[in-house]
C-alpha cells in the first residue's frame, strides 16, 4: 500500500524548500538592499528580480494552502499558535510585494518605499526563522487545537532560529547577485556574501546544537542507530559545502556560490526531517494523525502530478528568459 | 464568555475587512487582464499602433493592480489557519484542496507568465509574449473559478459526508463538491461583474480624457470599447443577477427573505420592498414604500404564488436583515445606472454623437469607479446573508473561530487597517496618477513622462539599470 500521507509530506517539504530558496534569495536582496548605493546598484539589484519574484512568493501559497488540504489539522494548530510571526509575516510580505512597484512611481517616494522594501524583508523573514523555531521547541496541543498561551512563540530560541534565517536569505540574496551582477556592485555582493556566510554558518551551528542537546527529544533523533549512520552526514557533508563556499568566494566564481548556498539550505531542511519526522508538530501530531482523508490526497495528488511538471518547465523558461547579467551594457 | 464573543466578532470584522479590501483588486484584475490580451490581440492583427499603446497604458496600471492583489491574497490564505482555525480542521478536507488547485493551475500561471508579460516582449518576441498575456489572463479567469467554488460550496454544501471526528470529508465524487448546486451561477455573476467593473473604470478614464480633449483619439477608442461592453454586458448581468437569485431562493431561502425584508410570509402574492427601514427587533419595514405582489411575480413568477417570511425561520438562524436589505439595493440600483450608461452610449452611437455629448461622458465618469462600489455590496448581500453559518445550515460562525483572545485579534486588526489603508491608500494614489495621463502616440512606460537624470522607468527592467544612458533602445521597439 503506498502511503499517501508520506507522499504529501514530501509534497509540502518540496513547497516550503522550493520557498525558501526562491523567496529567500529575493527577501535576501531586500535585508541586504540599504548597502547597496542608491540609484545604479539598487535598481539593478531589484532589477534581477522583479520578474520572478511573484512566482517565488506563490510557493508560499502552496505551501499554506497545501498544508490546509493534506494536513488540516496541523495547519489549524499550527498558525494560531504562531499567530503574531504569522500576522507579522503577512504584513512584512505586503511592503516588501508592492515596493517593486510603488518604489518607481514616484522619485519623491522611492526612499521610503526602499525602506519598506528592507524592512518587510526582514520581519518576513525573521518571522519565518521564528515560526519554525516555535515548531521545533514544541506547541501545546488539546482537543484538536492550540492550548498555549499567545507568548510561547518568543523565547531565545525562536529568536536564535529566526537570525539564522535572516542571515541565511541574506547569503543567498547576495550570492544570487555575485550571479546576476557585475562591475562594483558585484565585487560589494561578494563581500556581503562572505559575511552572510560566516554568520549563517555560526548560526547554523548555534542552532543546531541548541537543538540536539538543549531539548532532549532531539538528542536520541540524532544519536541512536540506525539514524546516526544517516544523521552524521548532515554535518559532514555541511563542512565541505561551507569550505567549497568560502572558496569559490575568493577565488571569485560567479555561479557556484549560489549553488552551494542552495546545497547549504538543503541540507538544513534534511537535518529537520530527521529531527522531525514523523511528526509535523513534534511530540504531539504526526504526518498520519494530521492527514486528511485519502480521497483529498488522491484528488490533489493527481493535480499535482499534472501541473507541477508544468509548473517547474514554465518557471524554468521564465528564469531562462531573463538569463545573465542584469544591465550588462550600462557598466561598460 | 463574552471575552469569546468578543474575539469571534473581532475575527470576523478582520476577515471581512481583508477579504473586502482584496476582492477590488481581483475584480479589476480578472477583467483587466482580459482586456490587455484583447489589446495586444488586436494590436497583432491590426498592426495599430493605437492599440499598441494603450496595451502599455494600461500594462502600467495591472501591473500595480496585479501586485497589491497578491500580497492582499496571500493574507487570506493564512488568515484561513489564525483566525478560523476550527473551521480549516473541519472544513480543509472539502475545501482545501480546491484552494491547492486554485494555487496549482491559476497562481503559478499567472505568477510564472507576468514577469514574460511585463518585462519580456523584446526577449521572447510578439507571439509568445501575446502568449504569456493570454496565460495571465487565463490564470486570473481559472483562480477566479476554484475560490468560488470553494464559497460556493460553503453557501450551499453537497457532496460531502460527515466524519467521526467532525470533519467534513468528501463523499463519492468531487463533482458533486465542486459544481455544488450555486456555483455556476456565482461564477457568471461574479465573472461578469469583474468584466462589468473593469470596462467602468476603462469607460471612466475615457471619459476624462475625452472631457479634455473629445478628438483624442486613445481616448476615443478606450471609450467606444468600454461603452460597448456596457451596453452588452449589463443587461446580461441582470439577467444572471436574476438567476442567482432564483437559485439562492431555492437553497437559501433565509438570504433572500433578508434581501426583500419580508419578515412576514404572504400566503397571496407577497410586495416587492423598494425602500423602507428594516427593524429586526419588531420584525418589520418602516416607511415601506413598496408595490403588491410584485416580489412573487420577480421570484416565483406568479402574482398570488405563496412566499414565506423569516417568521418561518428560527430566530437564532437569521442573517442580520438591515445589511443584506441595503446592499442587495445597492447591488441592483449601480447594476441598473450601469445599464443606463450602456443605453444611452447606444443611443449616442447611432446617432453619431459618441464622442460629443459630454454629459454622457461626465456620467460615465462618475460611474467610473461603480463597478467596485457593486462587487461589494453584492459580496456583502451574498456573506452577510449566509449568517449565521460558516458553512450555510452546517456550521455555525460562531463555532469556527480559533481559540484566540480578543486582544490578540484586535492588535492584529489594527495593523491591518492602518497597513492597508497606508499601502493600498498609497497604490490608487499611483493608479489615479497614471489614469490622470493621456495615453498617448508610442507610449513607452513612465521613462518618456518624467525626464530627467534620475530614471523612473518603472516596469521596464533594462534602462533603469542605466540611469542617465542616452535612449538606446530602436524607435518603435516592442519593450513594453
Amino acid at each position: 500500500m503506498i502511503d499517501l500521507s508520506l507522499i504529501w509530506a514530501f509534497i509540502i517539504a518540496f513547497a516550503v524548500f522550493a520557498y525558501v530558496v526562491m523567496d529567500g534569495f529575493d527577501l535576501g536582496i531586500g535585508i541586504l538592499f540599504p548597502s547597496f548605493a542608491v540609484g545604479e546598484e539598487r535598481d539593478s539589484a531589484m532589477n534581477s528580480i522583479a520578474p520572478v519574484w511573484d512566482g517565488n512568493e506563490t510557493w508560499l501559497v502552496l505551501g499554506g494552502g497545501g498544508l490546509m488540504a493534506a494536513f488540516p489539522l496541523a495547519y489549524a494548530i499550527v498558525l494560531p499558535a504562531t499567530y503574531p510571526l504569522i500576522i507579522a509575516m503577512l504584513l512584512g510580505l505586503i511592503f516588501r510585494g508592492v515596493a517593486f512597484e510603488f518604489r518607481w512611481r514616484d522619485p519623491g517616494h522611492r526612499a521610503l518605499w526602499d525602506f519598506a522594501f528592507t524592512g518587510g524583508s526582514l520581519v518576513a523573514a525573521l518571522s519565518q526563522g521564528m515560526v519554525l523555531g516555535a515548531l521545533l521547541q514544541g506547541i501545546e496541543v488539546a482537543d484538536r487545537g492550540y492550548a498555549g498561551s499567545w507568548w510561547d512563540w518568543l523565547t531565545p530560541y525562536t529568536l536564535l532560529t529566526g537570525l539564522g534565517t535572516v542571515a541565511g536569505y541574506a547569503l543567498l540574496g547576495s550570492t544570487w547577485l555575485i550571479w546576476k551582477l557585475e562591475g562594483p556592485a558585484q565585487d560589494h555582493a561578494r563581500r556581503m556574501a562572505f559575511r552572510a556566510a560566516i554568520a549563517t554558518l555560526g548560526l547554523l551551528a548555534a542552532v543546531s546544537l541548541y537543538t540536539v542537546f538543549l531539548e532532549a527529544q532531539y538528542f536520541d533523533r540524532w544519536f541512536s542507530m540506525p539514524s546516526v549512520l544517516f544523521a552524521a552526514n548532515v554535518p559532514l557533508l555541511t563542512a565541505i559545502i561551507a569550505f567549497l563556499l568560502f572558496r569559490g568566494l575568493a577565488k571569485g566564481w560567479e555561479a557556484a556560490p549560489f549553488w552551494l548556498s542552495l546545497a547549504l539550505f538543503f541540507l538544513g531542511m534534511a537535518g529537520l526531517g530527521v529531527s522531525m519526522f514523523p511528526y509535523i508538530v513534534p511530540d504531539q501530531v504526526t504526518i498520519w494523525d494530521a492527514a486528511a482523508p485519502e480521497s483529498s490526497q488522491i484528488f490533489m495528488l493527481i493535480g499535482v502530478g499534472i501541473t507541477l511538471p508544468l509548473i517547474i518547465a514554465y518557471t524554468g523558461w521564465a528564469y531562462w528568459v531573463f538569463r545573465g547579467k542584469v544591465g550588462h551594457e550600462g557598466y561598460h | 464568555m463574552l471575552q469569546d464573543l468578543d474575539a469571534i466578532l473581532l475575527a470576523r470584522i478582520q476577515f471581512a475587512f481583508t477579504v473586502s479590501f482584496h476582492f477590488f483588486f481581483p475584480a479589476f484584475s480578472i477583467g483587466l487582464a482580459s482586456y490587455l490580451a484583447v489589446l495586444e490581440g488586436l494590436w497583432l492583427k491590426t498592426g495599430e499602433q493605437r492599440y499598441h499603446d494603450l496595451f502599455k497604458y494600461w500594462l502600467k496600471i495591472f501591473a500595480i493592480t496585479f501586485a497589491m492583489g497578491v500580497v492582499s491574497g496571500i493574507v487570506l490564505s493564512y488568515q484561513f489557519g489564525t483566525n478560523w482555525a476550527v473551521f480549516s480542521d473541519r472544513a480543509g478536507p472539502v475545501i482545501g484542496p480546491l484552494m491547492a488547485y486554485e494555487v496549482l493551475t491559476a497562481f503559478f500561471l499567472e505568477a510564472g507568465f507576468l514577469g514574460v508579460m511585463l518585462f519580456g516582449m523584446e526577449k521572447v518576441g510578439r507571439k509568445l509574449h501575446f502568449a504569456a498575456t493570454c496565460m495571465v489572463a487565463l490564470g486570473t479567469f481559472v483562480s477566479a473559478f476554484w475560490i468560488l467554488s470553494v464559497n460556493s460550496w460553503m453557501q450551499t454544501p453537497t457532496g460531502f459526508v460527515m466524519g467521526a471526528n467532525g470533519q467534513f470529508l468528501p463523499g463519492e465524487s468531487w463533482w458533486d463538491i465542486v459544481f455544488n448546486p450555486s456555483f455556476p451561477y456565482r461564477l457568471v455573476h461574479t465573472v461578469i461583474a469583474a468584466y462589468l467593473t473593469t470596462a467602468f473604470v476603462v469607460g471612466g478614464v475615457g471619459a476624462w480624457h475625452l472631457l479634455k480633449d473629445r478628438t483624442n483619439p486613445h481616448a476615443r477608442t478606450m471609450f467606444s470599447m468600454a461603452m460597448w461592453m456596457a451596453a452588452i454586458v449589463a443587461p446580461i448581468q441582470i439577467l444572471a443577477g436574476d438567476l442567482h437569485g432564483l437559485n439562492s431562493l431555492e437553497h437559501q431561502p433565509a438570504k433572500v427573505m433578508a434581501m426583500e425584508g419580508h419578515f412576514e410570509s404572504h400566503p397571496n402574492g407577497a410586495p416587492l420592498i423598494l425602500f423602507g427601514i428594516p427593524d429586526s427587533e419588531e420584525e418589520t419595514v418602516h416607511y415601506a414604500v413598496e408595490i403588491p405582489k410584485a416580489s412573487s411575480l420577480i421570484l416565483k413568477h406568479d402574482l398570488n404564488a405563496p412566499l414565506a417570511g423569516l417568521d418561518t425561520i428560527p430566530e437564532e438562524d437569521r442573517p442580520p436583515v438591515g445589511v443584506v436589505f441595503w446592499s442587495f439595493r445597492v447591488m441592483v440600483g449601480i447594476g441598473l445606472a450601469m445599464l443606463g450608461i450602456g443605453m444611452w452610449s447606444l443611443l449616442a452611437r447611432a446617432r453619431r454623437k459618441l464622442y460629443d455629448w459630454r454629459w454622457l461622458h461626465r456620467a460615465a465618469l462618475v460611474m467610473g469607479p461603480s463597478g467596485f462600489a457593486a462587487v461589494l455590496a453584492g459580496w456583502i448581500t451574498t456573506e452577510v446573508g449566509r449568517q449565521p453559518w460558516t458553512i450555510y445550515g452546517l456550521l455555525r460562525t460562531a463555532d469556527s473561530a480559533s481559540p484566540l483572545d480578543a486582544p490578540a485579534v484586535a492588535t492584529s486588526l489594527v495593523a491591518f487597517i492602518v497597513v492597508y489603508f497606508a499601502v493600498f491608500g498609497a497604490g490608487t494614489w499611483y493608479i489615479l496618477k497614471l489614469m490622470s495621463k493621456s495615453p498617448k502616440p508610442g507610449e513607452r512606460g513612465v521613462k518618456h513622462d518624467e525626464p530627467g537624470p534620475i530614471r523612473t522607468s518603472g516596469i521596464t527592467p533594462g534602462p533603469t539599470q542605466n540611469p542617465g544612458r542616452p535612449e538606446h533602445l530602436p524607435k518603435g521597439s516592442d519593450e513594453a
